[in-house]
């Protein structure tokens, strides 16, 4: 590298487009007919215009309503889908031309797929994997070791597949996409149908991977949990765009100026029913005595809203309440923030 | 070379098919019923001929035995792993591997059909030989004619049935069409009759297509009924299809995985 050079990011996309052709079906029964002499098709464009870039050791999460995007956009920097238009490489290299020589670098797990071998125990599908990457036998070795401590896979790895509940067949997953060390793991909905613990054991897995080995890891979820505890970087796609790509922190900050200052009034204060008269805050809910203010950033700070409410009131109690990230997002999907 | 991957896949393939036991036990079941049967009609058929298109009545037997053994090992009818995978979605994992997918899925099929020649083939062949009474190959030589035979017949079959398969990729409804496509292997391979029970012309015609490949060559192996030249020929013929439909197969899969990339499957 010369120096003053940028560090090259493992994965850039920039301007992605995939666009679908799917066939227009008629209806009825001779609809039916219809379909058979004459197709005709919409274009359904499932990706459109997604630019980003993630650096080695980035864990980066991304979320989406279903048909948003996110698994035709993993597709595609796995090289199985061609993009329509615009540019993908992920290694300097565009995966859909060099597929072969991207798969030995990358682990891929389709959260709702396996691609563990269903009727034979687990250990023969972990097995085979040190063939298909042509991974060293000490090397292997060390790895399965460790991965069977990590996600405690003694207790299932002589079961057949078909025989293993959802999370363990997903920690069999797991450790089939990252024996032959992988550079980048692309997760599409890892946590996907697991209870809370099956989740939570996921988690510290990830964590641990990507903070000791250094491997680059997209995730998408629908679970906003999956993104606190694991992502310090967040996408947003929705209708094939990319809505925001930054900090969870920044997103609190852009996209959920407003707050809510929860007063409880003291006994007597005011009658049950009139709501509070304050500049710049609007009561949105009253339970009796306690009642819920809303401001945004924009008009007020905190300090001297509570200030002037407790100025003209007699407060009991107060507390702020941020907004709830859920809430920000459902808020962004609908696109009224 | 990763030969030692095809080998470790084909290991598998083997090993998967143990754990379909009693399935095994019942095709065995309803395989000799139908060997019995189909025996049973050729002995009543050489009650008034002696040779028909030169098979005399223990030579038809035998066939009959053979083909009837052989049904799974070239698996003649409803093998739809690849269009599961392709309906399922489940074909991305496989496509997202640093393998040849054609060689990924031969592999398997090499690996299934040994399971069958052992746990279907063989059961049969002596079951055949209990009730009916074969004829057996003399010469150590037809068996290791046989044996490339054999594997000449897989590949062949392998081929028809994973380009049928691959329409999955281009239609929702794969399956409609195997339904053609059994009828057909069905008669053209010789499981009905022996071909050269076939009027001259149309002889000439089945007998220099792939089908022919697939169960009537091995069983004309089995009886020693072409030997010499005449045997290198028929090995030539079947090599020549296998090589033919395999290299059509594999650009019928560049194909098809455009398409994927093209349709998004």
């Amino acid at each position: 590298m010369q120096p003053g050079d940028e560090p090259v990011p493992l994965i850039e996309v920039d301007e992605l487009e995939k666009t679908f052709r799917v066939a227009r079906h008629h209806q009825g029964f001779f609809g039916a007919f219809r379909n058979l002499v004459s197709r005709e098709y919409r274009e359904v464009r499932a990706v459109g215009g997604i630019t980003f870039a993630i650096e080695a050791g980035e864990m980066v999460g991304c979320i989406g309503p279903n048909g948003a995007g996110k698994s035709t956009t993993i597709k595609m920097l796995t090289g199985i889908l061609v993009p329509s238009a615009g540019r993908v490489e992920v290694f300097g290299m565009v995966p859909h031309r060099r597929r072969t020589d991207v798969a030995r670098r990358i682990g891929v797990v389709f959260g709702q797929r396996t691609q563990l071998w269903w009727d034979l125990p687990l250990v023969e599908s972990l097995d085979l994997l040190r063939y298909i990457y042509r991974v060293p036998e000490s090397r292997f070795r060390e790895n399965l070791d460790q991965f069977r401590a990590l996600l405690d896979l003694d207790p299932f790895l002589n079961t057949p597949v078909r025989q293993l509940s959802l999370g363990q067949r997903m920690r069999g997953d797991l450790a089939a996409a990252l024996l032959h060390d992988p550079e980048i793991v692309y997760l599409d909905e890892p946590t996907i149908g697991l209870d809370v613990v099956a989740k939570h054991r996921i988690r510290d897995f990830l964590r641990r991977i990507n903070r000791e080995r250094g491997v680059t890891i997209l995730l998408t979820t629908h679970d906003m949990i999956d993104i606190e505890q694991l992502c310090s970087r967040l996408l947003i796609i929705d209708h094939g765009k990319l809505l925001y790509d930054g900090g969870l922190e920044k997103i609190r900050g852009r996209f959920g100026t407003e707050r809510t200052l929860v007063v409880d009034l003291a006994e007597g204060e005011v009658e049950d029913s009139a709501p509070l008269a304050v500049l710049y805050a609007r009561e949105v809910r009253a339970d009796g005595p306690r009642r819920w203010l809303r401001f945004s950033r924009d008009d007020t700070t905190a300090a001297d809203l509570i200030a002037t409410v407790a100025s003209r009131y007699r407060l009991r109690d107060l507390s702020i309440e941020e907004p709830e990230i859920e809430a920000i997002i459902r808020r962004i999907y609908e696109g009224n923030w | 070379m990763s030969t030692r991957l095809y080998w470790e896949i084909g290991k598998r393939a083997f090993q998967r098919q143990l754990a379909y036991r009693t399935a095994n036990l019942a095709g065995l079941f309803t395989n000799a019923c139908f060997g019995y049967l189909r025996g049973s009609v050729f002995i009543a058929l050489y009650q008034t001929e002696r040779s028909i298109g030169g098979y005399d009545v223990s030579a038809a037997v035998t066939f009959t035995w053979v083909t009837q053994a052989l049904i799974m090992v070239v698996f003649l009818w409803g093998w739809w792993d690849v269009e599961e995978t392709i309906r399922t979605g489940d074909v991305v994992s496989d496509l997202a591997k640093p393998f040849s997918y054609l060689g990924f899925w031969l592999a398997r099929d090499y690996g299934r059909a040994l399971y069958h020649l052992l746990f279907r083939c063989c059961p049969i062949l002596l079951i055949g030989e209990v009730m009916f009474g074969l004829r057996w190959p003399t010469s150590p030589v037809t068996w290791a004619a046989l044996a490339l035979s054999l594997t000449l017949a897989v590949a062949i079959s392998f081929a028809w049935r994973f380009t049928l398969n691959l329409t999955a990729f281009w239609t929702t409804d794969a399956r409609g069409i195997g339904g053609l496509a059994s009828i057909l292997s069905t008669l053209l391979c010789g499981l009905l009759v022996p071909l050269p029970y076939f009027p001259d012309t149309v002889r000439r015609v089945v007998e220099a297509l792939p089908f022919a490949g697939i169960l009537q060559i091995p069983a004309d192996v089995f009886l020693e009924r072409v030997t010499g030249a005449g045997l290198l020929l028929a090995l030539g013929q079947q090599a020549l299809w296998a090589g033919v439909m395999l290299g059509a197969t594999q650009l019928l899969v560049m194909a098809a995985t455009r398409r994927v990339v093209v349709q998004g499957g």
